[in-house]
């Protein structure tokens, strides 16, 4: 028994010099891989001062709006992302359909794909040489009529089916005939927009749209890279919750929005906030797709990772530090922000252990 | 209100988990579903909750189809059967939020709250999270909210699956209580025989998504209708026999079978409960088998004496105190069982809507009694 006790000890804890060395080995790989990159952005930045730093990164017109663009495309890329996010994870989690499974390989697609390739395939279609870009850049806005009808079109046929009384006696007049309500909806709806377009001139004719060269080829490249965070992290936390909750909510008498509002969300909202911050974090320092898309003009396609990489090459270092020290400043409030929520947020662990407990109990 | 559902249907990808269900629920009874899983008991219930659209077949809120309403236009009252409370609200967020959702002013709500904590004896808890309840707790909590916005119906998926056996007891009689008292139409799933039994006024017997057999706790536990029914209700003991000529034949036994006159040789086999076995030291002509003691349990109101037959079949039989004492069993003695009464089923085609059913009863004088054929 006795001897029992003290082999388990023995097996347990390391002898003394063993546990000395590996925690050294630890915190030096730590350091020379991590800890002294990390002080020396913020020592060279400032290498000539602080004023220097300062005029680096406000003095320079071009850096300026390296990183308002940035601060531009992100919640862009962001917000469509969270959008995206919360309706492919509700999709995959709350319904079975043929190509599920497709669908969830799908979402990871950006993941597997090196960011250059993703930037090359917006090129491909977008670019002057793609499939649509010669179109948008004789036609350009013109298109916009054609665009804004048919997405208005898709919406109100979404709006249709989810106001469609499901009780098929409490449908009169239009609602009998879905197929036809939409189709002459659509089409009133598309003489008015041309008819606006034709007379007042909504939309400049005839002028280029860019997309490839411009913001909007930045915003898709860096949506599309970073499109997997928030779905995947939403897909096993609405999988672990399961539907209970808001079939009671539909039981009780909510409709589907005060269905997602009151239950799926908060139930959802750490994760969410998790997702946000992870995407957020590589959105900010995506670089692969955008060099490709973004042709980097300085002062008009420039986010600051690239303008890190054009101030570096041009040898100008204290710049380029100083553009990195206020990417690397970012990197580590999202860090912070992450840990403090990992602290106060359910764990998804005690969150499983809490489903599983309700279960036996 | 009451509940008509007609031919419904419903499958999941090949497997057939209602199977054209007809039954009707009068107004203000409790009925309970009962069944094995998978016999399409939850599935009946969420189709009458509006949770589950059927593929063929109409549910009427008594004169009106509400087949195609959605469970929020139905007004009724859905029990989980893991509760589902919403875990971030408190218990009288958890319970007024079926009136929150229908725009009612605050103070009512808060009135309706209170009164409801009344009546599951849980006032003082309203600010506790779910997390912070016992499951029988959370059980009432669950009710509470379900009965909040008065629904006309109320719907419970195995209300006490979830819980302990004691607690499971106290809930059960509390429910019938409660029932009795607010008198609303109210269905019930349970695999629970016991729990049935014991709560419902109506019984729906179901088996691979069809009703086996429907009527009240006693008829189905007197008259069972087919061999499901007769051995989901309680302990039975089997006898394998066979019939011919209208007699069915089990080695030393003998009854009348009517229902199978022809000169064909048949399987039977013959249902009975151990309260409806008599032992005997002696036996009687063609009535009896030959039966050794195997084992006698003489603690408690009943003395349950295990008994094997020559051919090895096990027989449980439940005697009365007087009649043991009367017959001073001990451990290996030969005595023979007598049937008061048995059910006789055609083996064949169990479970069918088809089988014919026969008994036979000795009260003193052998009684022949036609049994209702089990045809639907």
């Amino acid at each position: 028994m006795n001897t029992e006790t003290v082999s388990v000890r023995r097996a347990q804890q390391d002898p003394l010099w063993l546990r000395w060395a590996l925690t050294l080995f630890a915190l030096s790989v730590v350091g020379v891989l991590v800890v002294i990159p990390v002080v020396n952005v913020f020592a060279v930045a400032f290498s000539k001062g602080a004023g220097v730093y300062w005029k680096n990164l406000f003095g320079d017109p071009d850096t300026l709006h390296s990183i308002l663009l940035t601060l531009t495309v992100v919640p862009i890329a962001l917000a469509a992302n969270v959008i995206f996010g919360i309706a492919a994870a509700w999709t995959v989690s709350r319904f079975d359909f043929p190509g599920r499974t497709f669908l969830t390989a799908l979402i990871d697609l950006p993941f597997a794909i090196s960011p250059v390739v993703a930037g090359l395939m917006f090129v491909l279609i977008f670019g002057l040489q793609g499939y649509l870009g010669p179109f948008l850049r004789s036609d350009g806005y013109a298109v916009i009529p054609y665009l804004v009808s048919m997405i208005a079109t898709g919406m109100g046929l979404l709006v249709f089916l989810l106001l469609l009384p499901p009780n098929p006696k409490a449908r009169r007049g239009f609602w009998n005939h879905p197929w036809l309500a939409s189709v002459i909806g659509s089409a009133s709806l598309f003489c008015l927009v041309l008819f606006l377009q034709q007379h007042f001139e909504i939309w400049p004719r005839n002028t280029s749209l860019k997309i490839i060269f411009a913001t909007p080829g930045l915003v898709l490249a860096t949506a599309f890279v970073t499109f997997p965070f928030v779905a995947r992290e939403l897909i096993p936390i609405m999988e672990a919750f399961g539907a209970e909750e808001e079939l009671a909510a539909v039981s009780l008498g909510a409709n589907g929005w005060q269905m997602f509002w009151h239950i799926t969300l908060p139930n959802i909202k750490w994760g969410l906030v998790y997702g946000i911050i992870l995407c957020n974090a590589r959105a900010i320092g995506e670089f692969g797709a955008v060099y490709v898309v973004s042709g980097h003009i300085a002062g008009q396609t420039d986010t600051m990772p690239l303008r890190i990489e054009k101030l570096f090459q041009e040898y100008n270092l204290p710049g380029s530090f100083a553009v990195a020290s206020v990417l690397t400043l970012l990197a580590i409030v999202t860090l912070i922000a992450k840990t403090n929520l990992e602290r106060k947020a359910p764990t998804r662990i005690s969150v499983r252990k809490a489903k599983t407990v309700e279960v036996q109990s | 209100m009451s509940i008509l559902i007609k031919n419904i249907s419903k499958s999941f990808g090949n497997f057939t988990a209602l199977d054209n269900v007809s039954l009707r629920v009068p107004d203000g009874t409790l009925l309970a579903l009962l069944g094995p899983s998978g016999s399409g008991k939850t599935t009946l219930l969420r189709v009458i909750a509006g949770l589950e659209l059927p593929e063929s077949g109409t549910v009427y809120n008594d004169d009106q189809d509400i087949t195609q309403q959605s469970a929020r236009e139905r007004k009724v009252g859905f029990v989980f059967q893991h509760y589902a409370l919403f875990r971030h609200m408190t218990v009288a967020e958890n319970i007024g939020y079926g009136l929150r959702v229908r725009n009612v002013p605050k103070p009512q709500v808060r009135e309706r709250v209170d009164e409801l904590l009344r009546l599951i004896r849980l006032d003082g808890l309203d600010s506790r999270y779910p997390g912070q309840l016992s499951g029988g707790q959370r059980q009432r909590v669950a009710l509470a909210r379900a009965l909040a916005a008065q629904p006309k119906v109320l719907l419970l998926d195995e209300p006490f699956g979830a819980l302990d056996a004691k607690v499971r007891q106290e809930l059960r009689r509390w429910l019938r209580r409660l029932h009795d008292e607010i008198h609303i139409t109210s269905v019930f799933v349970t695999h629970d025989q016991e729990e049935a039994l014991e709560v419902a006024d109506r019984i729906v017997v179901m088996n691979e998504g069809k009703i086996e057999q429907e009527g009240t706790p006693e008829e189905l536990f007197e008259r069972p209708r087919t061999p499901f029914v007769m051995s989901f209700l309680g302990d039975v003991n089997i006898f394998h026999g066979r019939v011919q000529n209208g007699r069915a034949v089990f080695s030393g036994m003998e009854a009348v079978f009517p229902e199978h006159p022809n000169p064909d040789v048949k399987p039977v086999c013959a249902y009975a409960r151990p309260h409806e076995l008599d032992i005997d030291r002696l036996p009687r002509d063609r009535q009896s088998l030959a039966a050794t003691v195997r084992h006698v349990n003489s603690a408690g109101a009943v003395v349950k004496v295990e008994l094997v037959l020559v051919d090895e079949t096990v027989v449980q039989v439940s005697l009365s105190r007087d009649r043991y004492l009367e017959l001073q069993l001990q451990q290996g003695d030969a005595v023979f069982v007598v049937p008061r009464q048995l059910r006789i089923f055609i083996a064949d085609d169990w479970g069918a809507s088809g089988s014919a059913g026969g008994t036979i009863r000795q009260d003193g004088a052998r009684v022949n009694i036609r049994w209702q054929n089990a045809v639907a």
